[in-house]
């Protein structure tokens, strides 16, 4: 998988990297098991300080999205839920509520905003 | 903690004549970290940089770098200390080669690999004459003699100035790299803040010879918000905002910027703004501009008092 970052975004430089990576799990770019790059050689290809990119490592990390192996640098963890299903619920109902009013505020019915969720979640969801 | 911070002041103050140029500036710079100096010209950045130096005596107060007082730097300290300025002195006439000679004789070390990949990044030749080199490729030499000496700390007052984009990039990947080895520590200052968002762990702002602000980049950006109010921005009330950084109008709308913004900052725009409250993103390049531009506006209100 490819990282792009830029510079003078709205979104912190470690938010973006860690927001791809996500999206490449999600998305199946990147498998259980699969290795991201090392903190050194990251922040050399994206020509940025190493202790950005071991920041999204590291919330990465803590979310149970990646695991460190001594030495080897980190790898997507299996799939494991390190919240409980109250705070899972929690971060849920956020992103829905963003989404809902920002969807109705752009005008779109309840049937459109029904039909674009299973379309995206079709595209970029598991199989 | 002392011996973890690179570069430290306490109550540093310069006066030209009656004007202040640096006023108390307390100052902690930890080792391995890469910090960038921000300000507007005038704002006393280079004033800082050579106190911190030792080339210029404060009026008040003391700095130290790698624990040793500034104003009594010995030449070993000096050796373990890279200082590079805009226009560094090189002989035209010399090849990239002979000056690498010429200063390589003055340090107890020098990193050969060091010099060669610096030049080579800058898209020099070491064969070259100095005088055929574009004002980004001599700024790349400065650069390479300073970081082959492998100095411990790195002060570089504005070395992104002028440079052409290939140049600016080569600068931040040599930093970039130069910091991979080792507890390295580099003090930059700089305008290019995209640049600065990429390298830095730390940011300094410094508004008329005042540090106001000194913390990590992340923490910088947690703590400043942008908002946007439906009021015209003379209203008195946009003054009286707790941690207001700075207010300006867009369309027929304030956009607010404020600093550590809490539950009593939110009610105090509620209160001006009525129900048009609405967060924005915002850039750190914006984060900055505001704290620079609330000094421009501050030069403004005391010409326009007379004080």
């Amino acid at each position: 998988m490819q990282i792009h970052i830029s510079a003078g975004s709205p979104q912190s430089i470690y938010r973006q990297i860690a927001d791809q990576i996500r999206q490449a799990i999600v998305s199946g770019n990147l498998k259980v098991g699969d290795a991201v790059p090392s903190v050194r050689q990251l922040a050399k290809e994206l020509a940025i300080n190493p202790n950005t990119v071991a920041k999204a490592y590291s919330e990465l990390t803590r979310d149970g999205i990646l695991e460190g192996l001594s030495g080897r640098g980190c790898v997507v963890a299996s799939r494991k839920n390190v919240f409980s299903k109250a705070e899972r619920v929690r971060r849920l109902e956020l992103v829905l509520d963003s989404l809902v009013s920002e969807a109705l505020t752009l005008g779109f019915s309840y049937d459109e905003i029904q039909e674009r969720l299973v379309k995206r979640f079709e595209k970029i969801g598991p199989e | 903690m002392l011996n973890d911070l690179a570069i430290s002041a306490q109550g540093l103050t310069r006066y030209f004549g009656d004007r202040v140029v640096v006023d108390q500036l307390d100052l902690g710079v930890p080792r391995g970290s890469v910090t960038g100096l921000l300000g507007l010209n005038g704002a006393g950045k280079t004033t800082t940089l050579r106190m911190l130096m030792g080339l210029l005596t404060p009026t008040r107060g003391q700095s130290q770098l790698l624990g040793k007082d500034s104003q009594q730097l010995t030449a070993e300290d000096r050796a373990r200390i890279g200082y590079t300025v805009e226009g560094h002195f090189l002989y035209s006439w010399m090849t990239v080669r002979q000056s690498e000679k010429f200063q390589r004789e003055t340090f107890p070390r020098w990193n050969n690999a060091m010099f060669e990949s610096t030049v080579r990044r800058f898209g020099i030749d070491p064969g070259q004459k100095i005088r055929v080199l574009s004002r980004g490729q001599r700024a790349g030499v400065s650069l390479a003699l300073t970081l082959a000496a492998e100095p411990e700390l790195l002060i570089l007052d504005d070395p992104a100035l002028g440079l052409d984009p290939v140049s600016r990039a080569a600068l931040n990947e040599t930093l970039l790299d130069f910091c991979n080895e080792g507890m390295r520590t580099v003090l930059l200052s700089s305008h290019l803040l995209d640049d600065i968002e990429r390298v830095v762990d730390r940011v300094l702002v410094m508004v008329h010879g005042r540090l106001v602000v000194n913390t990590t980049i992340d923490d910088f950006r947690n703590r400043i918000s942008s908002w946007s109010l439906e009021v015209p921005p003379a209203s008195r009330a946009i003054q009286a905002i707790p941690g207001l950084v700075f207010a300006k109008q867009r369309g027929g709308r304030t956009i607010v910027t404020v600093a550590d913004s809490d539950a009593e900052t939110e009610a105090a725009m509620m209160r001006i703004g009525a129900d048009s409250l609405e967060r924005l993103p915002i850039t750190f390049g914006e984060a900055v501009i505001a704290y620079l531009s609330q000094s421009r506006a501050s030069d403004s209100f005391f010409a326009n008092t007379g004080a």
